[in-house]
C-alpha cells in the first residue's frame, strides 16, 4: 500500500478511537467536567498524565534539539522528567488531599485571598495559552508533509477533533481519549527508534544502542564526537553552555514543569491520596519509555543524517540523486524545512558547520522559483563560499530544521512505509492529547475560578458547565488562530511558560503546603516578584535591545525562572514574617493538608 | 482525623525526612553527576558512553523512575504505621 493510503488509515483510524471514546465518556456534571467524577484508576491516570504531558515538544522537537546541540540537551532530557520527582513527593498527595477543582482554588482558599486567586487565574491562563500554539503548530506540520493539505487546514481539522471531544467529554472524555493517545504516541516513538537502533548498532533497545560499538571499531558516541569535530561543529558528548547556565534551566524546567496547571489537574482526579503518589509513579515510568530513547533517536538520527548529506566519501552527495535515494530531502524542502544553497557550485550537497542562508538561525526565505537541479531557491542565500579551512572541509549548504528530525528519521534510514505512517499517527496523538488538556485548564479557568468562584458565586451548577463549555470553545479558536499565523518568538514563549510556572505557581503552592506560618500578603508579593522579575528580564532579551553578555550571572532567559523563584520565596518569606499570622482555620487547614487519611472526593465547597 | 496532635506531628517529621532523603539522591544523580561534575565523571567509560553523559541522558531518568516508587512505598508504610491511611 502507499504511504498516503497507509497514513489516512492509522490518522484517521485514530481520529475515529478518539470520537467514540468521547461519545463514550460524555460529562454531564461540572465534577465530571473538571475531574473526570474523580475516579480515575491510577494506572490510567499514570497514561493520561504522559500523554498531556508529552507534547508536539516532546514528540517531534525533542530528539531533534537533542540531536543538534548534544550534551547541552542534558537539561532538558532532566529537567522534563525531574519535575516529577517534585510533583510526587511536594505537590500531588497535598493538592489531591485538599480536594479542589483547579490551581486557583489552592492559591484562593490557602491564601484566602481573591487577589491571589486572580493572579493565579492570570498565570495560568498566560501558561496555557503559550503551550497550546505549539501544539496546534504541530499538528499542522504533520498534516501538511503527510497528507498534503496545507498547514491551515491540517490546524482546523486538529481543532475540529479537540473540539469535538474537549467540549462534549470535558475531563472525563479527555482522560480516556489520553489513554488511547498514549499508546498510539509510546507505539509510534518506540517501533521506529527499535528499528533505527538494530539498524545502525545491531542492539534492538536504543538505550544500550547508544553505547554499541560500530563496524568502524568505535562507540556511536565517539563516532558522533568525531564526525561532528571534522565537520566543524562542537563535540557531541561535551556541552557549549556555562554550568551555572545549564544549572539554572534544568531548575527552570523542573520547578516549571511541576508547577504548570494542566499537569497538576490531573492530580486531582483520582479517589485517594495514595492514589496521587502512585499515579505520579506509573506517569513517569511511561514518561521515561520514550525519554530514554531519545538519546538513541537523536544520536542515530544524527549520524544517519551526516552520512547521507555527505554521501558515503564525505564529500557531499549529489542532489539529483538524492531526489531518488532519499525522498525525504525534497518533499522537507518542499514544506519550507529543509533548504539548500549550491554555494560552491558543484551540484553536491554538503552538510558542516556554519549557515548556507542568511535568516535568523540560517533560515532560508523561499522564492516560488527552482533552480537548475530543481531546488527551491531563497532570497537570503549566502552567495559565498567562505569558510575556515582548518575547522571543517567546505562551507555548509544545508539549513535543516530541527523539528523535522523525528519524522524524517524512518524516511532516512528507509524504514517501511507503516511505520512512517504510524509515526504521523503518533506526532498528531501527542499534540491532540496535550492540546486537549491545556483547553481544559483554560476553561475551567475562566467558568470556575473566575465566572463562579471571583464574578458571580451564584450562577448554577448547569450555567457553569455552559461557560465552561463556551470558554472551552473560545480557547480553541484562539489557539487555532496562533496555529494558522504562528508568532515568531514561539522558543521564547514557551521559556516565558516554563519561567511563570517556576518563578509564580511553584513557590506559591510549596509554601502554602509546607509553611503554615505563610499570609497572603507574602504570597502576594512573592508571586508579584516571580512573576515581574521573569517577564521582564524574558522581554528584555527576547524583544528588547539585551544581548548575551548582559545576562545577569551568564543565566539565559531559559533559566531565569529559577532566579524569579529564589525571589520569590526570599521575598515571601520576609513579607510574611513582618505581617500578621494567618487565620487559625487556614492554619488547620495546612495541618490537615498532611495528614492522608480523610480525603473526600474533590468537590466544590 | 482520630489521631492526637503530638502524632500528627511525628507523623510529618517522618514524612519530611523521607523527602529529603529522596530530594537529596535526587539532587545528586541530577545536578551533581550531569552537571557540576560532569566533566570529571566523562573521563570514565560506561557501557560505551562517558559517565557523566550518560548520567544527564539516561541515568538520571532511570534514578528518577526508583525514586518516585521508593517513595511511594515509604509513605505507604508510614501511613499504616501511624494509622492514617484511607
Amino acid at each position: 500500500m502507499s504511504l498516503d493510503v497507509l497514513t489516512f488509515l492509522f490518522v484517521g483510524g485514530s481520529f475515529a478511537l478518539y470520537i467514540g471514546i468521547a461519545i463514550w465518556a460524555r460529562a454531564g456534571s461540572t465534577k465530571e467536567f473538571y475531574v473526570a467524577g474523580g475516579g480515575v484508576p491510577p494506572i490510567a491516570n499514570g497514561m493520561a498524565t504522559a500523554a498531556d504531558w508529552m507534547s508536539a515538544a516532546s514528540f517531534i522537537s525533542l530528539a531533534g534539539l537533542v540531536s543538534f546541540i548534544g550534551r547541552d540537551g542534558s537539561a532538558y532530557l532532566m529537567g522534563w522528567t525531574g519535575g516529577y520527582v517534585l510533583l510526587a513527593l511536594l505537590l500531588a498527595p497535598y493538592l489531591r488531599k485538599f480536594g479542589k477543582f483547579t490551581v486557583p482554588d489552592f492559591i484562593g482558599d490557602r491564601y484566602y485571598s481573591q487577589t491571589a486567586r486572580v493572579i493565579a487565574v492570570a498565570c495560568t491562563i498566560v501558561i496555557s495559552f503559550t503551550y497550546v500554539a505549539g501544539q496546534m503548530r504541530g499538528v499542522g506540520i504533520v498534516f501538511s508533509r503527510y497528507l498534503h493539505v496545507d498547514i491551515n487546514t491540517g490546524v482546523i481539522i486538529g481543532m475540529a477533533i479537540v473540539f469535538f471531544y474537549a467540549v462534549l467529554g470535558g475531563m472525563k472524555g479527555i482522560t480516556y481519549t489520553q489513554v488511547a493517545q498514549y499508546c498510539v504516541l509510546i507505539l509510534a516513538f518506540t517501533v521506529p527508534a527499535l528499528f533505527l537502533s538494530a539498524q545502525v548498532t545491531g542492539h534492538i533497545l536504543p538505550q544500550i544502542g547508544l553505547g554499541a560499538t560500530l563496524d568502524n571499531g568505535m562507540s556511536v558516541l565517539a563516532t558522533l564526537d568525531q564526525l561532528s569535530v571534522d565537520l566543524g561543529f562542537s563535540q557531541y558528548t561535551s556541552g557549549k553552555k556555562s554550568t551555572i547556565d545549564i544549572f539554572c534551566l534544568t531548575v527552570a524546567l523542573m520547578c516549571g514543569t511541576a508547577g504548570l496547571p494542566h499537569v497538576i489537574v490531573r492530580f486531582f482526579t483520582v479517589p485517594r491520596v495514595k492514589d496521587a503518589r502512585i499515579s505520579a509513579g506509573y506517569a513517569l515510568i511511561f514518561i521515561a519509555l520514550l525519554y530514554t530513547a531519545i538519546p538513541g533517536v537523536a544520536g542515530f538520527g544524527r549520524v544517519n543524517l551526516i552520512q547521507t548529506l555527505n554521501g558515503p566519501d564525505g564529500s557531499g552527495a549529489s542532489y539529483e540523486a538524492l531526489k531518488t535515494d532519499a525522498k525525504w530531502f525534497q518533499q522537507w524542502e518542499n514544506t519550507g524545512l529543509i533548504g539548500w544553497n549550491d554555494r560552491n557550485g558543484d551540484g553536491k550537497v554538503q552538510y558542516a558547520a556554519g549557515d548556507a542562508f542568511n535568516g535568523a538561525k540560517g533560515k532560508p526565505a523561499f522564492l516560488e522559483e527552482r533552480g537548475e537541479h530543481g531546488q527551491r531557491l531563497a532570497t537570503n542565500a549566502k552567495d559565498d563560499a567562505n569558510f575556515d579551512p582548518a575547522k571543517q572541509p567546505f562551507a555548509n549548504e544545508v539549513y535543516v530544521d530541527r523539528d523535522i528530525m523525528v519524522l524524517a528519521n524512518p524516511d532516512i534510514a528507509q524504514l517501511p512505509n507503516w511505520v512512517i505512517a504510524l509515526v504521523a499517527a503518533g506526532a498528531v496523538a501527542a499534540a491532540l492529547s496535550t492540546a486537549a488538556g491545556l483547553l481544559l485548564v483554560i476553561s475551567t479557568a475562566i467558568s470556575h475560578d473566575l465566572m463562579k468562584k471571583t464574578i458571580n458565586p451564584n450562577i448554577s451548577d448547569k450555567q457553569e458547565l455552559l461557560y465552561a463549555r463556551l470558554a472551552a470553545i473560545v480557547a480553541i479558536c484562539i489557539a487555532g488562530y496562533f496555529g494558522i499565523n504562528p508568532p515568531g518568538f514561539v522558543a521564547q514563549v514557551v521559556a516565558l511558560a516554563f519561567g511563570l510556572a517556576c518563578a509564580s505557581v511553584f513557590p506559591a503552592i510549596i509554601m502554602g503546603i509546607f509553611w503554615t506560618r505563610h499570609n497572603s500578603q507574602g504570597a502576594i508579593a512573592g508571586m508579584l516578584v516571580g512573576l515581574v522579575s521573569t517577564m521582564c528580564y524574558m522581554y528584555y532579551f527576547a524583544f528588547g535591545s539585551g544581548t548575551p553578555d548582559q545576562y545577569f550571572l551568564g543565566i539565559s532567559p531559559g533559566g531565569f525562572g529559577t532566579v524569579g523563584a529564589v525571589l520569590h520565596i526570599v521575598v515571601g518569606f520576609v513579607v510574611s514574617s513582618m505581617t500578621a499570622a494567618p487565620p487559625k482555620e487556614i492554619q488547620e487547614i495546612v495541618a490537615d493538608l498532611r495528614i492522608p487519611r480523610g480525603a473526600t472526593e474533590a468537590h466544590d465547597h | 482525623m482520630s489521631i492526637s496532635n503530638e502524632q500528627a506531628q511525628a507523623y510529618w517529621r517522618e514524612n519530611l525526612r523521607i523527602i529529603m532523603t529522596h530530594l537529596a539522591i535526587w539532587f545528586v544523580v541530577s545536578y551533581g553527576c550531569a552537571i557540576l561534575f560532569v566533566e570529571q565523571l566523562n573521563e570514565i567509560p560506561f557501557f560505551g558512553f562517558p559517565l557523566g553523559f550518560w548520567f544527564g541522558q539516561q541515568g538520571s531518568i532511570f534514578v528518577f523512575v526508583v525514586l518516585i516508587w521508593t517513595y511511594v512505598f515509604s509513605m505507604n508504610k508510614l501511613d499504616e504505621k501511624y494509622d492514617v491511611h484511607e
